[in-house]
């Protein structure tokens, strides 16, 4: 540390405020962030790295992890179609009843988890609108995968959109325009100039999504029925093996979650570098020209 | 890192062995009985192969008594229910019709294989001196008890404290309601069900007793070793009835019947009676229960049925704005 306070450039606060400050949210981070993320592993290796590898590879355990997998890879590509459809119809067009649709696709942000996966409770369920037609005809979807796949879809939707449409909008159409009148199809303007324009927003929106998905709780709780090894997702299996005091399996299942979010966040910063290249990367060779 | 995820799935869909199965039967049960069935089911796979020759793979769910019940009632496809209170039951038969409103007569003993009981659970050395329901109100004893509007087990404990209130001399139901009251007075923390309550105060080491069922205490014994608690058993306590039943709408429709019948009606056996006991559920057959008397001390009790039925309880005790919520109330005013 030099004796001379150094000041970076914006601000010209005294030194005790800034380490105040950066000190406050490093304590603040550490106690709510790392502490309990260092315990989930702590807990789930506390009896050895064993106990670890046989809580994860229990059957149960395999069997929820399979169903976390499925639905992420059915919601996630279906929030994705929808996503970029809404934001392109959103960003580069004007019609009647836009800000409902906007409006609409931020719903599942403001509801709770929980009466999501009631709606669908109430609509699919036996005393339902189309429960009795559902059980006339012998198809099953709550209490069964296709009810967690749509608890998931639902509280997963806003992501891929929301993520688009600021960036879209900021970009505005003028590309898309010229690519139009220089004789390009609907489907070739969308696959070469906005497709790769939005790639890295794109991306983001989708890693955040499946991180919701994989780790949703209320929702897929509600409309799950909690059979063992059938339509227990991995957060469900956690809750359930807490509490039959299976804390070393507990914890090993949530270290999986622990880890995803971790993944998420490098893949998430990662994609943010790369975005930022990008954009230097064409500004210098705007200017070059 | 796409395809890859993509080659895992189908290998992650094979590894999940899929059992060829006769049949599949769904117990949809509560919290606790989890360890319960763990050990029956096997009993009864064993026993039904060998009578018929035919494989039935048992599947569980476990949840709160009562959230259990609304699932089947919204579509949750269970052979059988089994439950911690009859109440639960009794909502599946009246508001899903699922099975009929009498089911309760259809198996012996009030369909209820076995029965449990309330017992006082206090830290090693019992350092408060808790002997029985009237220390539960004493001023600085901290109870530790699930929510009697969401949890059998919190209902249990409410209804014993007040069937102890009413059974001193000079008890009315006055004299009740003051007393349930003070006791709840005491509970810092309201959990959803009973094992939130047990870890409550075994995890969190919150509180001086946990008031639980007989057969919960045996658990905590096997899972955080005998020597950090004493289970005190009061003078008096209610016997909890934990009911069981086929849900006829789907055993039809599944053809299932033959199979889930004999899966309930096993539990009257002599080896269901045993492992019943050997999980600390108090045996009706009266050999198995001489057979393991040791672990199951005397206690006066009395049932539900002394106190009205669960009808008149959920009445006069449970619904929106009956006894249990004015007692809230009042509370939580004085606090």
């Amino acid at each position: 540390m030099s004796t001379k306070p150094r000041r970076s450039g914006i601000t010209d606060e005294t030194p005790w405020v800034k380490w105040l400050l950066t000190g406050t949210a490093l304590t603040f981070i550490g106690l709510f962030l790392l502490v309990p993320l260092v315990s989930v592993f702590a807990e789930a290796l506390n009896k050895g790295w064993e106990l670890y590898l046989a809580a994860l590879v229990d059957d149960d355990a395999l069997s929820a992890i399979k169903l976390t997998l499925v639905t992420a890879a059915i919601a996630i590509p279906l929030n994705l179609t929808f996503g970029v459809a809404a934001a392109w119809a959103i960003a580069k067009f004007d019609f009647k009843g836009k800000s409902l649709l906007v409006t609409l696709i931020d719903l599942p942000f403001s509801v709770s988890p929980v009466v999501a996966g009631l709606v669908y409770v109430l609509l699919f369920g036996s005393h339902g609108w189309f429960g009795p037609w559902l059980e006339e005809n012998d198809i099953k979807i709550i209490f069964a995968v296709p009810g967690i796949v749509l608890a998931t879809l639902f509280v997963t939707f806003p992501f891929v959109a929301r993520e688009l449409i600021p960036l879209m909008e900021a970009q505005g159409s003028d590309e898309e325009q010229a690519a139009m009148v220089l004789g390009a199809s609907g489907w070739q303007t969308f696959w070469r100039v906005t497709l790769p324009n939005i790639k890295w927003g794109l991306l983001y929106g989708v890693i955040l999504a499946n991180a919701r998905a994989m780790g949703e709780f209320g929702a897929v709780s509600v409309v799950s029925g909690h059979i063992r090894g059938m339509t227990n997702t991995i957060p469900l299996h956690v809750e359930i093996l807490y509490n039959e005091y299976n804390f070393v399996g507990a914890f090993a299942c949530a270290s999986i979650l622990a880890l995803l979010a971790l993944v998420t966040l490098a893949l998430k910063s990662w994609v943010e570098w790369k975005a930022e290249r990008d954009t230097e990367a064409a500004r210098a060779a705007a200017n070059a020209e | 890192m796409k395809t890859r995820l993509f080659a895992l799935l189908p290998a992650l869909l094979l590894s999940s062995h899929l059992v060829q199965a006769d049949a599949t039967l769904l117990n949809v049960s509560y919290d606790v009985m989890r360890d319960f069935y763990k050990d029956y089911n096997p009993a009864f796979q064993k026993y039904w192969k060998g009578k018929t020759g035919e494989k039935v793979v048992v599947q569980q769910s476990h949840g709160g008594s009562s959230p259990q019940a609304r699932s089947v009632i919204e579509g949750l496809q269970a052979d059988v229910v089994t439950m911690n209170q009859h109440s639960d039951i009794d909502a599946i038969a009246e508001r899903g019709k699922q099975l009929p409103t009498n089911w309760a007569t259809r198996l012996p003993n009030n369909a209820s294989p076995f029965t449990s009981l309330q017992v006082l659970i206090v830290r090693k050395g019992n350092p408060k001196g808790i002997k029985d329901w009237n220390d539960l109100t004493r001023p600085g004893v901290n109870v530790v008890i699930p929510n009697p509007k969401t949890a059998g087990n919190g209902r249990y404990t409410y209804l014993a404290a007040w069937g102890y209130a009413l059974k001193q001399p000079g008890g009315n139901e006055q004299k009740a309601r003051e007393f349930v009251a003070a006791l709840f007075r005491n509970v810092p923390v309201l959990d959803t069900g009973g094992r939130g309550a047990t870890t409550t105060f075994m995890q969190r080491n919150i509180g001086d007793v946990l008031v639980t069922f007989e057969n919960e205490a045996e658990m905590i014994a096997r899972e955080f070793g005998r020597g950090r608690f004493e289970v005190v058993y009061p003078s008096i306590s209610i016997e909890a009835e934990l009911p069981v039943s086929v849900v006829d709408k789907v055993v039809d429709k599944k053809g299932t019947r033959k199979q889930a019948e004999e899966y309930l009606k096993y539990l009257w056996s002599p080896e269901g009676q045993t492992v019943a006991a050997q999980n600390y559920l108090r045996p009706r057959d009266k050999a198995v229960f001489a057979k393991y008397a040791k672990q199951f001390p005397s206690v006066k009790l009395f049932t539900v049925n002394d106190l009205g039925g669960w009808k008149a309880i959920g009445q006069k005790h449970f619904n929106d704005r009956a006894i249990y919520d004015q007692i809230a109330a009042a509370n939580a005013k004085k606090k």
